[in-house]
């Protein structure tokens, strides 16, 4: 096992967050802040959402929003970028397996996102006081979420051939997907044919179960949330693992 | 260069086989087509082909950035699929462009590259290389705000980071200015010195004739000649007796056709072609039969083939 080689590529992505402190921390922390202040003042009619007030419900689903778009954007844009600049061969030509590549590209993109994840609910402490009924859960979803959309990104990374693909996943899938998961609202809010229909939505189970982590309530059966997430995650790596297998948009 | 490059090795095993190698590209363009080669230990290997031919195929197969077709290749003895791990340890690669990470600095880069090859950190031996490559002083430098020059010097600082034992050149001097690409070449010669086994391919063919032990020409994906350069100049060399007449003559006498010689476009200028390898140059009887023509010259000058007329005329009868 090539463990220098994993640190390397690790090192390399972290010390790129540094240097885009602004990009990558304050512009999701900022984003956070405002949507408590617009979706507080919004939802102050709505006095509580089966028994959690409604800024206190809001905080898993924010906190899940900003997980998703950031492992997406840092593993996608971490394995695009040496693609685009022409610096993958050094990967290419180095002692490195593809499942080092991946953990090391992955590893700091759900690394990345966890951070970012933390420090929103640090933020969220200075708005409301909410407790996390079951911590080890919350730390289950947040790894399971961060590697699983890393792998995602990882995915669309290697897919995009231009700066634009690269948005795009995460704009016009991830983003309304997310809206539509129950970020802001309990599933069970909507009408029943909606309630139906939104189970089709995946990001719906990563929500309901990171919000039950938190508050003991759920939009889906916990376990059916775990094993949707494990799902996902199975399916992004069985990609990331067919791409390396066929050398896909990676190797002549 | 010598304390951050490894011993001496011994100067004949090979180090790089390459047997029946072929690749056709997903298109369907075929790059090579069943490749020979081996590379000796220690040597400095010239790859030559005109654009196209597929020099940066073959490097890039032995180096695992593309992958191979049928053939084997080995590397000190290693399969390059079965022990690819082994061998991309052994090999270094300084690619043809400069692909940097701009906005990375000097010292970072080059601990990058190390760490991604494996090696453990060892700042002593990082900071010999810069030094070598007169890169120390811009260790804190962003890549962004480097010269040309001073990129490729990083481009290969970042091969030799992991201390290989097998170094590919891919056109190291493309857009190089002289002087940097003497002090280049005499880094080439340090580190050949010190064992590491050096395969290049360069535009500049005097470069090659200059410091290559061997040559290797490849065109249209086939391994057309590969030979001691030295023995390749005088087998595929041709060499010109050149002299300046007295003054210019209307034709030359019949008696002198069995020499093939050639007048230059003064009339003023006698040019014979002859073969070094023969027993006999012909030269004595030459000037002999041109003083009983009544021809005389003032001076004369010979003048050999160079490997790149040599590179062309080999290029040419195999397309």
């Amino acid at each position: 096992m090539n463990l220098h080689g994993i640190r390397a590529i690790y090192k390399f992505e972290m010390a790129r967050t540094g240097r885009t402190l602004m990009q990558s921390v304050l512009s999701p922390v900022i984003s956070t802040t405002l949507y408590f202040v617009v979706f507080g003042a919004i939802g102050s009619g709505i006095r509580n959402i089966e028994g959690i007030g409604y800024t206190a419900f809001l905080i898993p689903g924010l906190v899940m929003l900003s997980l998703l778009m950031q492992s997406v954007s840092n593993a996608s844009f971490g394995i695009y970028f040496p693609k685009f600049v022409g610096t993958i061969y050094e990967v290419h030509s180095a002692p490195l397996s593809y499942l080092e590549i991946v953990t090391g590209y992955v590893g700091a993109a759900a690394t990345k996102a966890i951070i970012v994840g933390l420090i929103i609910l640090a933020t969220a402490r200075v708005f409301v006081h909410y407790s996390i009924a079951h911590p080890g859960v919350m730390v289950l979803f947040l790894v399971m979420t961060t590697v699983g959309f890393s792998l995602f990104g990882f995915i669309i990374g290697i897919w995009a051939d231009n700066f634009e693909k690269l948005q795009v996943v995460p704009l016009m899938i991830i983003t309304p997907l997310t809206f539509l998961g129950g970020s802001f609202y309990s599933v069970h809010m909507l009408p029943p044919f909606w309630q139906k229909v939104t189970l089709f939505n995946p990001v719906v189970y990563l929500i309901s179960g990171f919000r039950w982590s938190f508050y003991d309530i759920a939009d889906v059966n916990v376990g059916i949330s775990i094993g949707a997430t494990l799902f996902f995650l199975a399916l992004c790596l069985t990609g990331v693992w067919w791409i390396f297998r066929t050398g896909w948009r990676l190797k002549a | 260069m010598n304390k951050a490059i490894h011993p001496v090795h011994a100067a004949s095993d090979p180090v790089i086989e390459v047997r029946g190698l072929d690749k056709t590209y997903e298109g369907g363009f075929r790059a090579l087509k069943g490749i020979d080669l081996t590379v000796r230990r220690g040597e400095i290997f010239a790859l030559l082909g005109p654009n196209g031919a597929g020099k940066t195929t073959l490097i890039s197969i032995i180096c695992g950035i593309v992958n191979p077709g049928n053939g084997t290749v080995t590397v000190d003895g290693h399969d390059i699929v079965r022990e690819w791990r082994k061998t991309r340890t052994i090999i270094g690669l300084v690619p043809q462009e400069l692909k940097t990470d701009a906005f990375e600095s000097v010292w970072n880069t080059v601990r990058f590259s190390r760490g991604l090859f494996g090696k453990a950190p060892d700042d002593a031996y990082l900071e010999q290389l810069l030094k070598d490559l007169s890169l120390w002083d811009k260790r804190d430098a962003k890549i962004l705000m480097l010269s040309g020059g001073m990129k490729r010097r990083v481009m290969i600082a970042k091969a030799l980071s992991h201390q290989p034992t097998v170094l590919f050149l891919d056109e190291p001097t493309a857009g190089v200015d002289v002087e940097l690409r003497r002090d280049m070449w005499a880094m080439v010669r340090r580190l050949r010195e010190s064992g590491v086994t050096i395969i290049l391919t360069t535009h500049y063919i005097e470069e090659a004739e200059d410091m290559a032990d061997r040559v290797g020409v490849i065109n249209k994906g086939e391994l057309i000649v590969v030979s001691e350069k030295n023995a390749l100049m005088q087998k595929l060399g041709k060499k010109q007796l050149r002299l300046q007449l007295h003054e210019p003559i209307a034709s030359l006498p019949e008696a002198l056709n069995d020499y093939r010689l050639e007048l230059n476009g003064k009339r003023d200028e006698i040019i014979y072609t002859y073969d070094t390898q023969s027993e006999r140059t012909g030269i004595t009887a030459l000037l002999k039969d041109l003083s009983a023509a009544g021809i005389g010259f003032k001076d004369l000058s010979t003048r050999q083939d160079s490997l790149e007329q040599i590179f062309v005329d080999l290029v040419r009868e195999s397309a």
